[in-house]
């Protein structure tokens, strides 16, 4: 079976048809194949072949001639194919040297590229978005400032085209297994996320790694999907498609409270999937279980219960990984100690999601507590740099922020804020969050040790005790090494908890020890 | 609602297109999966107007901005310059008259005229026979009764100073494709020449010569030809070093490998014959003015196409920069010309140089030149670099233009087709302006040239050109 082409005006330089050529004759069920230019001694060598016809015949040294023999029609379609790949073949050479100015130069350079991560200023951020979802690719937002009318149109878009648009304001994300922004090094398995918090995720994954599940996707959502004018769309659409992905047999949603239509269509969206589901809402009351849908009381156990579902491991209700006798030792004798004016707790967290989590855990135990991130007007800071009573600082809030980077990567942020802490001596107790991962210094536990180290000493030099309660969101894979990251805050005297629930419940049991 | 989008997502091997954090783009291929950095840049050099703009443009539903463009693009590449003929200007240029000077680039008027502009008109009034000298030429050039039109107003380009009178021999290429011509007077060499605003004797005799002996043999050796596909020909010369532009070494020797066995057969003295070649070999030049009006040729054919943001002309008159859009019809959009970065000859230095001009850049236009760098490394020198400048000077233009050109091919980067079609909106968009390799002419009339390398043109015409693109495509906000 004979299939010729000419081509008219088709000029390629000749060596470069013979690599093509080759290329071709190597393709399966495919006997004879010329690929060349319609000069005198092309056509008579295809005449000798018995590869020609008239087009052939008429043919100049300017006409591209595609001659293929071979045994089915299938088999010319691939070959023909496989022509015009190799005909348009780019140069792979010497890329990482040059880059592309713009979007769509650059899937120009990456063809078939299939995500957009930006993290370029907010204003323009719109625009870039719009492109890359015209052109097809998903996209993850990582730039805040970003107006919200444009989020509701993007995510229109998005929606119209079927393509995930993450963010803005998304901080981490895991396609595929690969990290995206401020993301950990977790096992890959079968649970599926989305989230409407940056660290809140990489808590929970980090969590699911440490109780031996794995995660197929992490999708973050940025913090005001949820909010009604929003509605979700990108929560929507990616619990509707981990109930599609065959990678993903337990799905876990968290989120700080939602719209309430928000968590109803979340929920009817879950439910639609038929599979098991566990939800986080940071700091709403703990709904009672639905069906297969249950609700968990923290990021930990959101983590537990979905590992549980997924058969791996059973979930403990238990507060602590250690057994209780354990923590009463702890709790003794961290407690034995403080001063008599050591009174408040003072948690500075990296995490805006780890800082809500560590409120709301201590809340019943401590009452009153003042934030920056507090639900209630009332209890909010009115300067967030100067503490009152227990307080918990976010210092990823923009006035910790302006013109420097987040405290996640900048250390010295919370080492100033310390230094503030220790000079009235009312400090009982030192909550802190460590968060490792790309993206996040690269050593943070051994940038903040000697703070910590001074921090202790001072609290001694002055009669009393100060207890540091920490938690390290990683793994043994991020960059920065879990296990090296903890034994650097032990070093320093920190007692180090395998999660930030952990840590606020052991930071609450030991401040109700002092009273 | 399409969810299967993401779950293509999920099955496929994630490439990530990264603006902003290169850290974000480096942990991504840390763990093993591609991502590619892209330089950005805020759109317009961050000016919000001119983004707002590009934003309202970008979604007026009734305009089809890319599929104008595709027909653009589509009708400059389909386009197939031929070389059929030689004639006199008057006798084939569209309203050439004895008392009509064309130049190059946007209109301009004699008071405002660059030196070597108006030593080339001063040339070029005493070789038709207007003025018996310099003088005398520089009054009648002033007085009124002198006629003055760009090149590109009468389907023409010419180097440098682009100047063409009424008596001149003119190369009349054909696109075969559309039926069109583009016209464009014969190269003088190098050295003391009209084009670079010398008018002196021997400017006129060589002219004189040109017009009597290289003119009629070359006509008569290129009918016994026949027709020379310069399309064909242009392809071939960009695998042998040349870009069209600046380096005509290939390209003109393949001209005369065409013609010679012809030329040997005219009824014409050996000796003219001899001199013919001789003066075509010992230029390196004179197939530059066969590239210019095959570009013009070519591009002229994806013109006037409503909504088509494409440049299809861009051209100084040592005065100004001008550029013209396909959708924006016979408007001009210029700015001051630029100041050439280069290497200069023996004795001379930037203070002799005189502005950016000419039409050759017609050929950065049609894909080639400076847009082509990567096939010709050797003329880096002129600007200082390394082969590797040249291969990132081609690369950095496809961000700016709308195809892969099917023919022109640059061996360096695997036969990839050059960056063909400027696109208004990519330049406005990223920032990156069109590379285009260049003469430098002497400020003052008369002198020549004095060196060659690279300019930037300004980046206000582009920007002005995109104002009157808004307004004229743009809804409302």
């Amino acid at each position: 079976m004979k299939r010729i082409i000419v081509r008219k005006d088709s000029y390629y330089d000749s060596v470069f048809l013979m690599l093509i050529n080759q290329g071709v004759k190597d393709a399966d069920g495919v006997t004879e194949a010329v690929v060349a230019m319609g000069t005198d001694m092309n056509r008579d060598l295809l005449k000798d072949m018995s590869l020609s016809n008239a087009d052939v015949e008429s043919a100049t040294a300017n006409d591209l001639i595609i001659a293929l023999d071979g045994a089915s029609e299938e088999a010319l379609d691939n070959a023909e194919k496989t022509v015009d790949t190799l005909l348009k073949k780019k140069s792979s050479g010497n890329q990482q040297l040059f880059r592309p100015t713009s979007l769509s130069a650059a899937i120009e350079v990456v063809p078939g590229a299939n995500l957009a991560l930006l993290s370029i200023p907010g204003r323009y951020v719109a625009r870039e978005a719009r492109k890359a979802l015209e052109n097809g690719l998903h996209v993850m937002i990582f730039s805040d400032n970003v107006p919200l009318e444009d989020e509701i149109r993007l995510k229109k878009l998005a929606r119209d085209k079927g393509l995930l648009l993450m963010g803005p304001d998304c901080g981490t994300a895991i396609i595929n297994g690969k990290p995206l922004a401020f993301a950990n090094v977790v096992k890959h398995g079968t649970i599926g996320i989305v989230a409407a918090s940056g660290s809140g995720l990489q808590e929970l994954t980090c969590c699911i790694d440490k109780a031996g599940g794995g995660v197929s996707q992490a999708i973050g959502t940025g913090g005001r999907d949820v909010r009604r004018e929003v509605g979700g769309v990108t929560m929507l659409m990616g619990i509707e498609a981990l109930g599609a992905d065959p990678g993903t047999a337990v799905i876990s949603i968290i989120s700080k409270p939602p719209a309430e239509s928000v968590v109803d269509a979340a929920i009817e969206a879950l439910r639609q999937t038929g599979k098991p589901a566990v939800v986080h809402f940071i700091g709403a009351r703990r709904r009672e279980d639905e069906g297969c849908i249950r609700f968990a009381p923290s990021l930990e156990d959101a983590a537990h219960i979905a590992v549980e579902l997924t058969g791996d491991a059973a979930h403990s209700a238990a507060d602590f990984s250690l057994p209780e006798s354990d923590i009463d030792t702890i709790v003794q004798a961290e407690s034995e100690a403080i001063g008599r004016r050591q009174r408040y707790l003072r948690g500075l967290f990296a995490g805006g999601t780890l800082a809500e989590e560590a409120l709301f855990v201590l809340q019943p135990t401590l009452g009153t507590i003042y934030s920056n991130v507090h639900p209630d007007q009332n209890c909010r800071l009115e300067d967030p740099t100067v503490s009152r009573e227990h307080t918990i600082i976010d210092l990823g809030d923009d006035t910790f922020t302006e013109g420097r980077p987040h405290p996640m990567i900048d250390v010295s942020i919370r080492t100033g804020q310390l230094e503030k802490e220790l000079q009235n001596g009312e400090m009982a107790l030192l909550l802190l969050d460590f968060v490792l991962g790309y993206g996040a210094h690269g050593d943070p536990a051994g940038a903040m040790a000697d703070a910590i180290r001074a921090a202790r000493s001072a609290a001694h030099d002055a009669g009393g005790y100060l207890p540091v309660i920490a938690s390290v969101t990683g793994t043994d894979r991020d960059p920065q090494n879990l296990t090296l990251q903890r034994q650097k805050l032990e070093d320093a005297g920190c007692v180090v908890m395998p999660s930030n629930a952990q840590a606020a419940r052991l930071a609450a049991r030991i401040m109700e020890k002092v009273g | 609602m399409g969810i299967n989008r993401i779950n293509e997502l999920f099955a496929a091997e994630l490439k990530v297109v990264n603006l902003g954090l290169e850290e974000f783009a480096t942990s991504v291929q840390r763990e093993g999966a591609d991502a590619v950095q892209v330089d950005w840049k805020p759109p317009a050099g961050g000016d919000q107007r001119i983004v707002s703009l590009l934003d309202r443009v970008e979604s007026n539903p009734e305009l089809q901005r890319d599929r104008a463009n595709d027909e653009a693009v589509e009708r400059l590449m389909k386009g197939k310059p031929t070389l059929v003929d030689i004639g006199i200007a008057s006798d084939v240029v569209p309203g050439m008259h004895r008392t009509l000077v064309l130049h190059s680039g946007p209109p301009v008027s004699w008071e405002r005229m660059a030196g070597p502009v108006r030593g080339a008109v001063i040339g070029g009034l005493i070789y038709e026979g207007l003025a018996g000298d310099a003088a005398e030429a520089e009054e009648l050039a002033a007085s009124g009764d002198i006629e003055y039109a760009p090149c590109h107003h009468h389907d023409a380009v010419g180097p440098m100073a682009g100047i063409m009178t009424a008596g001149m021999p003119v190369w009349i290429v054909k696109n075969e494709t559309f039926g069109n011509a583009a016209y464009c007077t014969l190269n003088e060499g190098l050295g003391k020449v009209l084009r670079y605003g010398a008018n002196s004797r021997e400017v006129i005799e060589r002219l004189k010569w040109m017009e009597t002996v290289l003119a009629p043999i070359l006509k008569a050796g290129l009918q016994l030809h026949g027709p020379i596909d310069m399309k064909n020909l242009i392809a071939q010369v960009l695998q042998m070093g040349d870009e069209g532009h600046n380096r005509n070494r290939a390209g003109t020797s393949l001209l005369i490998r065409e013609l010679a066995p012809y030329l040997v057969m005219l009824d014409r003295d050996r000796s003219e014959v001899s001199e013919v070649l001789k003066f075509m070999h010992t230029n390196d030049h004179f197939f530059l003015n066969l590239t210019m009006p095959s570009c013009k040729a070519a591009i002229d054919a994806a013109r006037d196409i409503e909504g088509s943001s494409m440049i299809v002309a861009m051209a100084r008159n040592g005065t100004e920069f001008g550029i013209r859009v396909s959708g924006l019809g016979d408007l001009w959009f210029t700015g001051p010309a630029s100041k050439v970065d280069g290497l200069y000859l023996p004795g001379f230095s930037e203070q002799d140089a005189a502005r950016d001009v000419g039409d050759s850049v017609i050929t950065e236009t049609g894909g080639i030149g400076g847009f082509a760098m990567a096939a010709a490394p050797a003329i880096v020198k002129f600007v200082g670099g390394t082969p590797q400048d040249a291969l990132n000077f081609t690369r950095r233009m496809y961000d700016i233009t709308l195809r892969e050109n099917d023919t022109y091919q640059i061996p360096a980067l695997d036969f990839r087709g050059t960056p063909t079609g400027i696109d208004l909106f990519k330049i406005i968009e990223t920032g990156v302006l069109p590379a285009i390799n260049t003469g430098i002419a002497h400020k003052d009339p008369g002198v020549g040239m004095v060196g060659a390398g690279l300019v930037k043109p300004p980046v206000s015409c582009f920007h002005d050109a995109f104002q009157a693109y808004a307004e004229r495509y743009g809804v409302q906000p």
